[in-house]
């Protein structure tokens, strides 16, 4: 029954990575508080638990207990699917990412990955853009101008910023020729100077911003923007509903910080005398904390100046390097 | 075995969610349902070992199903049913069941006529991707850069459509001159 132990193996990693990423992400908004807390020079939540660090069960105390409301004129069963889709479509997507090296654990090779398929950075992004259904469904449901508002950001922003990721990512896909992220991890594994941060810099940025704007993270969050559309999507959701819209947010942006880290910073190769998995997780936190930072140092742009520089500067920008790219591999 | 159940979970899953599309009369439902159906299928190129198939439905329809969206978003109030307005039901009945059976014989024909086979076998140690490249750029390269012609002329067909008075700018100038400029 070899079948059954390999299902049987995947039902378990799958369930470690659900719930070290939901706590992960949970721990996320923790961390999220106190730096946007520190850059204005304030201190964050104090009072639960030493330094604030209880807040979180607080938080979640508060979400679960919170009154459910359903809008009268919404339309019930999609209102209810869209925070799940937003959630699940998040930790589906990590299913093909590796996160660490692979290790033995009392004589068993493990391989810390869900399911090695062939086109991992293809599915990792379809997947992670179907999580666009989420706020749209939501805010299609809700029966509210404010959300409607929002769902015809969260359309537009989808289709904006899927061109750019698209394309950017194309050019290291190039160079590599192969879509595993297991083979892209490998390419870079002769140390910091074979990362590909240093051979395709423009495909870098460009697939940064564009993870900024698939995660709704600012400058970026048009869908959400308190003061032009009050909550967007979210504005008739409540308690746990409510909640999962961002535990797939967080959840989301830590498959990018991880895409990033294995895509353009090589991975979990070891560095130096850093381990693999020590190096790994200090990329995904760097790329967390950069996150944070950009949302206090930045303001928002507009969803017209969000297409316009999607359309008119990073999608030509990101076809030049395909070009440039083609040029140097011939 | 756990092919079988998933292929079965799959088919299930995929019927119903068209079903919906067609019989729902609700925009948002028909819309969600079909964005469902088109997920679940590529399930199904999950199951066959063909990886990049089974991505590219993924990401190809769920953009697609988006646009559509936006049309839905613009033409109903997509929270309200949508009022149908069918004449002669034993027509569309009719039609329909017979253009289905009509699908299923072509599709069917050649197995039962075991004329079917593999032109293009699989080849060892390539990959999804490198084996579809292959057939797309030999045998089938005709087609494929017919069908690219086609798309350049429907993006400048778009783009020459939509293109009026695209060089005013909307932010720093006036609102009404703007509308008197592209009048």
């Amino acid at each position: 029954m070899n079948e059954t132990a390999v299902v049987i193996e995947t039902i378990i990693k799958a369930v470690i990575v659900l719930s070290v990423t939901a706590g992960m992400g949970a721990f996320a908004t923790w961390i999220e508080r106190k730096v946007l807390a520190f850059m204005q020079r304030r201190l964050g939540p104090m009072h639960v638990g030493p330094y604030g660090v209880l807040q979180l069960a607080a938080d979640g105390i508060k979400l679960f207990t919170k009154e459910d409301i359903i809008p009268q004129n919404a339309v019930k069963p999609i209102f209810i699917l869209a925070p799940i889709i937003a959630a699940t479509t998040a930790f589906t997507a990590m299913a093909a990412v590796p996160y660490f090296p692979e290790f033995t654990l009392f004589g068993y090779k493990i391989t810390p990955i869900v399911s090695d398929i062939n086109v991992a950075v293809l599915y990792v992004m379809g997947v992670a853009s179907v999580g666009v259904y989420g706020p749209l469904l939501a805010g299609m449901s809700s029966s509210n101008k404010w959300s409607l508002l929002g769902a015809a950001r969260a359309v537009v922003q989808m289709l904006s910023f899927e061109v750019v990721s698209g394309l950017s990512i194309l050019a290291p896909i190039m160079m590599i020729g192969s879509l595993s992220l297991i083979d892209i991890n490998d390419y870079q594994s002769s140390g910091v100077t074979s990362w590909l941060i240093w051979k395709q810099p423009l495909a870098f940025l460009l697939f940064a911003m564009a993870g900024f704007m698939e995660t709704n993270r600012s400058p970026f969050d048009t869908i959400e923007f308190e003061a032009e559309v009050v909550s967007g999507y979210a504005t008739e959701y409540s308690g746990m509903r409510w909640g999962l819209f961002f535990v797939g947010e967080y959840a989301n942006m830590i498959t990018v910080s991880v895409l990033v880290s294995i895509i353009f910073m090589g991975g979990y190769n070891p560095i130096w005398f850093i381990p693999g998995a020590l190096a790994m997780l200090l990329k995904v936190s760097f790329w967390i904390f950069l996150f944070l930072w950009v949302r206090a140092a930045w303001p928002h742009i507009r969803p017209d100046q969000l297409m316009w520089v999607c359309w008119k500067v990073l999608m030509p920008l990101a076809v030049i390097n395909i070009v440039i790219t083609g040029f140097a591999l011939v | 075995m756990y092919e079988i159940i998933a292929f079965y979970i799959f088919s299930a899953l995929s019927i119903g969610m068209f079903a919906i599309v067609v019989l729902s009369k609700n925009a948002l439902y028909a819309m969600s349902a079909l964005a469902g159906g088109m997920i679940f299928i590529s399930g199904f190129f999950f199951i066959l070992g063909a990886e990049f198939l089974g991505v590219v439905q993924i990401t190809v329809y769920s953009g697609a199903i988006m646009a559509l969206y936006a049309f839905g978003m613009m033409f109903f109030d997509t929270t309200r049913d949508v009022k149908e307005n069918i004449k002669n039901k034993k027509i569309a009945y009719t039609l329909s069941i017979l253009s289905a059976i009509l699908v299923m014989v072509i599709l069917c024909a050649p197995f039962f006529s075991s004329a079917i086979q593999a032109n293009y076998p699989t080849i060892q140690n390539a990959g999804n991707i490198q084996m579809i490249g292959l057939v797309l750029f030999t045998k089938y390269l005709v087609p494929f850069e017919l069908a690219s012609i086609m798309l350049l002329v429907a993006m400048i067909a778009g783009i020459v459509l939509a293109s009026k008075k695209m060089d005013i700018k909307v932010e720093t100038s006036n609102e009404s001159q703007v509308v008197k400029e592209v009048k």
